[in-house]
């Protein structure tokens, strides 16, 4: 038994002896800081935590954290912490992942670990761009976007990351902003505390590729107006005044009222973060007509794969006791020569 | 219910009756005449009769090819006889042709003078139109060269089910247990064990059980009371070693062979799999067997399949990926980084026709070059090939044995016509197996991730959740013995030289290599995998004609055996038969700076034990 379990670790005890290699100014530093800061306040020891990521300036993640970490194939990290979790159940497995790791060459194993409910912590940071091969445009960039690739604009068109994790049967997401430590804070805790694959949108800003990608959510002077943060049990209420909210039309299409004239907070959606249809609308409310939601947008509980899997392994040890490997090969088509 | 006429055991035998020493039967028909199962249970028979046999599956890819086509045609060939069986045999002495597909694809495999039955019932306008026939076979004398019997099957089979009350279909469907009765007359097989199999099988059916034994039985009988055959023929058992047999095939040897390994090196089991032809049976085999502590992971892609394979071997599983040639190209990348990491994990390809999808349910070899340098960056992987479908256990055992005690990804080369081809296998005892327990990393005194152990040079494995050891590894290059990250040119050579050297000295794992036939002379024959049994039955036949050959069959293929220049050097000429266009041969030109001359054959098909006889006797001629 490990006599860690009972020694108090701190944030210092989080960080590893690398230098950290981030541009001055990405938000990476911010997230880093938050997840030091949150792992201690856990309980678990600190050998059991794994951090795997894939490729990108995100995936450098591990290589700054003081536990277990597993830096490996761009947009693979999910079906390699799959594995290690399957095998591992008692281990705290996350996954640090970006726009382009995650939704786009790795697009395959994020929906597929996220359907299967494997019982992991996906952080994608969601910059907008790609920032190690220095700036081309990625699967979340803007309609449009002038880059290194695409100098006359891009003519693709973006996805959602809240909105495919909840497509892809998501147990968990919300989504949450590099520098508001608290709100992030407060999603990463939960994000550990649900039992089942949990992800975690982080609006991370690229100083150097994409500068301001999420200003008006980040800036004081906007950030009451541009974003609404999701509370369970609570009505949408947003606007520096707090005086605006979301209400549904009788056709059920969401709408920004003021409050005031008529218009009352028991006119508004009271925030359900058990209901799935509510956080896939929630996840198609986009800037400028509407305010950016943060926070939980689902919190559901289901059986997860590991558990499920190690189920089966001990029914099966329980009805057919210890496999024993002589009689094994002795099963099928058989005979003896004398 | 009626009761069955009680099973014929071994009848008085009022025909005559001639003695062969070797047999080969093909059984062949639609798709859906359950050929497969007909010749599985004619196998079993075969062995239990104490013949050694060998048999070769040739299924269609298509599930279910249109009726009577020669696309859905499935073949079963089985070989059996009273001396050492190699391979399932060359040409066919019997051929069973349920329609005039069957009939058309096989014939020409048959031996002139061979026998051949036909089901005339299926032998319709209709059919005999699908299988390209303009006028009927059976009438137009083209087979004359053979001796032909045609059975009506088909109605013999309704016939002797007519008071079961069955559907014409669920009758139908019988027939070819009326053929197996009828072929295992014909050669003295005992039927026992293809009853208990019916028994077990359509349990739930007390119909289905009366209805299949009758079938049998009739067919059986029919042989004896039919003036159709009038000799029957024995083929005496075999002079085998005793102990315990079981058929196998070599997909299910596999899978058992890594059950063995996870056992005796005390790990858990990781399979990592996504489906693909004719690897899947692994993944079904193993998948039943969680009792073991067998976690089996049926993954979104092929590279998903090897990724979760890698993070549970990071876990401290034994990590298994299966797969066959075009999923072999998606997990390259993992095993690029299994490489880089240094994990040890299992990739087993069952290699076939290719390239892309190529004919999924045929066999090849060509996937060699590519297991050995398919890979980006100085990749180095040991590569083990199996030789006979029972082989796949100890190949399987000794790839996962290397895999953890040199901490590398190894490569294991089997193909489709190991995977589902049987042989008798003398079943080995679990305590005999090598046991190679592994001693996880649990002190942080002087611990590096990369301080390696000075006679493997193997790093060492940590499992996390191990207190004092976190540490972080991934696909950068990194320092020597502490891992760090590195970017220096003279450390990232290092790296690569000490990963060489840590494969090639797996050289030392390999016992000397065994030469059949000749210890030296003309022509020295080189193959690996599964052309085993061609070559040692080819290289016999030559020996005992007092030609000067000998065989060497290569289960490591990198590293290669450190005694094999000496054996090189032994002999006038060097042959390399494989089922592609020439890549051992080239490794070993290249390695060893000899005139090995290849024999090539991709045609899905294994070599022929007379095509090998032929083309060695030529090259001594030469
Ligand atoms: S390129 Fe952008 S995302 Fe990458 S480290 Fe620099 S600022 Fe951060």
């Amino acid at each position: 038994m490990s006599d860690s379990t009972a020694v108090k670790l701190s944030k210092k005890d989080f960080a590893s002896d690398q230098e950290v290699r981030w541009c001055p100014g990405c938000g990476d530093y911010a997230v880093l800081n938050q997840v030091q800061r949150v792992l201690p306040e856990l309980g678990v020891p600190r050998e059991n935590f794994v951090f795997i990521s894939g490729i990108g300036c995100s995936s450098r993640f591990p290589y700054y954290m003081n536990t277990y970490g597993f830096h490996s194939i761009h947009g693979r990290a999910p079906a390699i912490a799959t594995g290690l979790k399957t095998a591992r159940p008692e281990l705290s497995v996350w996954v640090v992942t970006g726009d382009g790791d995650a939704l786009s060459i790795g697009g395959n194993h994020l929906i597929h670990a996220l359907r299967r409910n494997v019982d992991l912590k996906i952080l994608l940071f969601n910059n907008r761009i790609y920032g190690l091969t220095k700036g081309q445009y990625s699967p979340t960039s803007e309609s449009g976007k002038v880059t290194k690739s695409t100098p006359v604009g891009s003519p693709d068109y973006p996805f959602d990351p809240i909105a495919i994790a909840l497509g892809a049967e998501a147990s968990f997401a919300a989504r949450s902003v590099d520098v508001d430590a608290k709100q992030l804070h407060d999603v990463l805790r939960r994000a550990y505390e649900h039992k089942g694959a949990a992800f975690v949108e982080i609006l991370q800003n690229c100083n150097v590729f994409n500068d301001g990608a999420w200003a008006p959510l980040t800036e004081k002077a906007t950030k009451a107006d541009a974003q609404i943060v999701l509370e369970h049990g609570k009505p949408l209420v947003f606007g520096k005044d707090r005086d605006r909210g979301i209400r549904l039309s009788p056709r059920l299409e969401p709408e920004v009222v003021e409050l005031g004239n008529g218009v009352s907070e028991s006119d508004l959606v009271v925030y359900d973060e058990r209901n799935p249809a509510l956080a896939y609308l929630l996840s198609r409310l986009e800037p400028p007509q509407f305010p950016t939601p943060v926070g939980v947008f689902l919190a559901v509980s289901k059986p997860t794969y590991e558990q499920r899997v190690a189920e089966q392994i001990a029914a099966a040890r329980e009805q057919l006791g210890e496999g024993d490997v002589d009689k094994l090969l002795r099963q099928g088509d058989t005979w003896a020569v004398r | 219910m009626k009761m069955s006429v009680a099973p014929p055991g071994e009848p008085q035998r009022v025909k005559k009756v001639e003695e062969r020493e070797s047999v080969v039967i093909r059984f062949a028909g639609d798709s859906g005449d359950g050929m497969q199962l007909t010749g599985m249970q004619f196998s079993t028979e075969s062995a239990l009769a104490g013949n050694d046999i060998g048999t070769l599956p040739d299924f269609p890819a298509e599930i279910r090819a249109p009726a009577g086509t020669l696309a859905g045609v499935s073949a079963f060939q089985v070989n059996f006889a009273s001396q050492e069986v190699f391979t399932p045999g060359d040409d066919v002495d019997v051929l069973v042709a349920m329609n005039p597909a069957a009939l058309r694809a096989n014939l020409g495999d048959l031996k002139s003078g061979g026998i051949l039955i036909v089901n005339t019932e299926a032998f319709s306008e209709q059919n005999l139109q699908r299988a390209g026939y303009a006028n009927s076979p059976l009438d137009d004398g083209s087979l004359d060269r053979y001796q032909v019997f045609p059975v009506d099957v088909t109605k013999l089979t309704v016939n002797a089910l007519q008071d079961l009350g069955l559907s014409n279909r669920e009758a139908l469907r019988c027939k070819n247990f009326f053929a197996l009765g009828m072929i295992s007359w014909l050669y003295h097989r005992p039927i026992e064990s293809t009853e208990h199999w019916i028994r077990v099988k359509f349990k739930k059916s007390a119909d289905l059980v009366e209805a299949n034994l009758r079938a049998l039985h009739a067919g059986y009988n029919f042989g004896e009371t039919t003036e159709l055959f009038a000799v029957s023929y024995q083929v005496k058992p075999a002079p085998i070693a005793p102990g315990f047999y079981r058929n196998i095939t070599g997909n299910n040897a596999a899978a058992l062979g890594f059950v063995a390994a996870s056992r005796k090196a005390g790990l858990p089991l990781f399979l990592g799999s996504y489906p693909i032809t004719p690897a899947s049976d692994i993944l079904h085999e193993l998948s039943s067997l969680k009792h073991f502590d067998v976690t089996t992971f049926q993954a979104e892609d092929e590279i998903a399949a090897a990724g979760a394979t890698l993070g549970a071997a990071f876990g401290g599983a034994l990590g298994i990926t299966t797969t066959s040639g075009p999923g072999m190209n998606l997990k390259m990348e993992t095993i690029g980084l299994g490489v880089m990491v240094e994990l040890p994990m299992v990739i087993v390809n069952i290699q076939r026709a290719g390239p892309s999808t190529g004919m999924p349910t045929k066999t090849e070899q060509a996937d060699l070059l590519q297991a050995m340098y398919g890979r980006h960056g100085e990749s180095p992987v040991p590569v083990i090939a199996a030789m006979t479908p029972s082989d796949c256990f100890y190949a399987a055992f000794e790839a996962a044995r290397l895999a953890i005690l040199y901490m590398t990804p190894v490569i294991l080369l089997t193909d489709g016509y190991l995977a589902n081809g049987t042989e008798p296998w003398l079943v080995p005892r679990f305590a005999d197996l090598p046991d190679f327990p592994v001693a996880f990393r649990t002190d942080p005194q002087g611990f590096f991730p990369y301080l390696r152990d000075e006679r493997t040079l193997a790093r060492p494995w940590v499992r996390p959740g191990t207190p004092g050891l976190e540490h972080r590894i991934g696909g950068l290059s990194k320092e020597h013995i502490t891992g760090n990250v590195s970017y220096s040119p003279a450390n990232h050579e290092q790296m690569i030289r000490i990963r060489a050297r840590k494969v090639a000295g797996i050289a030392r794992e390999i016992a000397p290599t065994p030469v059949g036939g000749a210890p030296q002379g003309d022509v020295l024959v080189i193959g690996w995998g599964g052309t085993y049994g061609a070559i040692a039955a080819a290289v016999k036949d030559l020996v005992a004609r007092g030609k000067a050959v000998g065989h060497v069959h290569l289960r490591y293929l990198n590293p290669l055996p450190a005694d094999l220049p000496d054996i090189l050097s032994r002999f006038r000429k060097i042959l390399v038969p494989e089922l592609n266009l020439g890549q051992l041969v080239r490794v070993l030109r290249a390695e060893y700076l000899v005139d090995a001359v290849g024999m090539n054959k991709i045609q899905g098909r294994p070599f022929k034990v007379s095509e090998l006889v032929t083309r060695v006797q030529r090259l001594i001629e030469a």
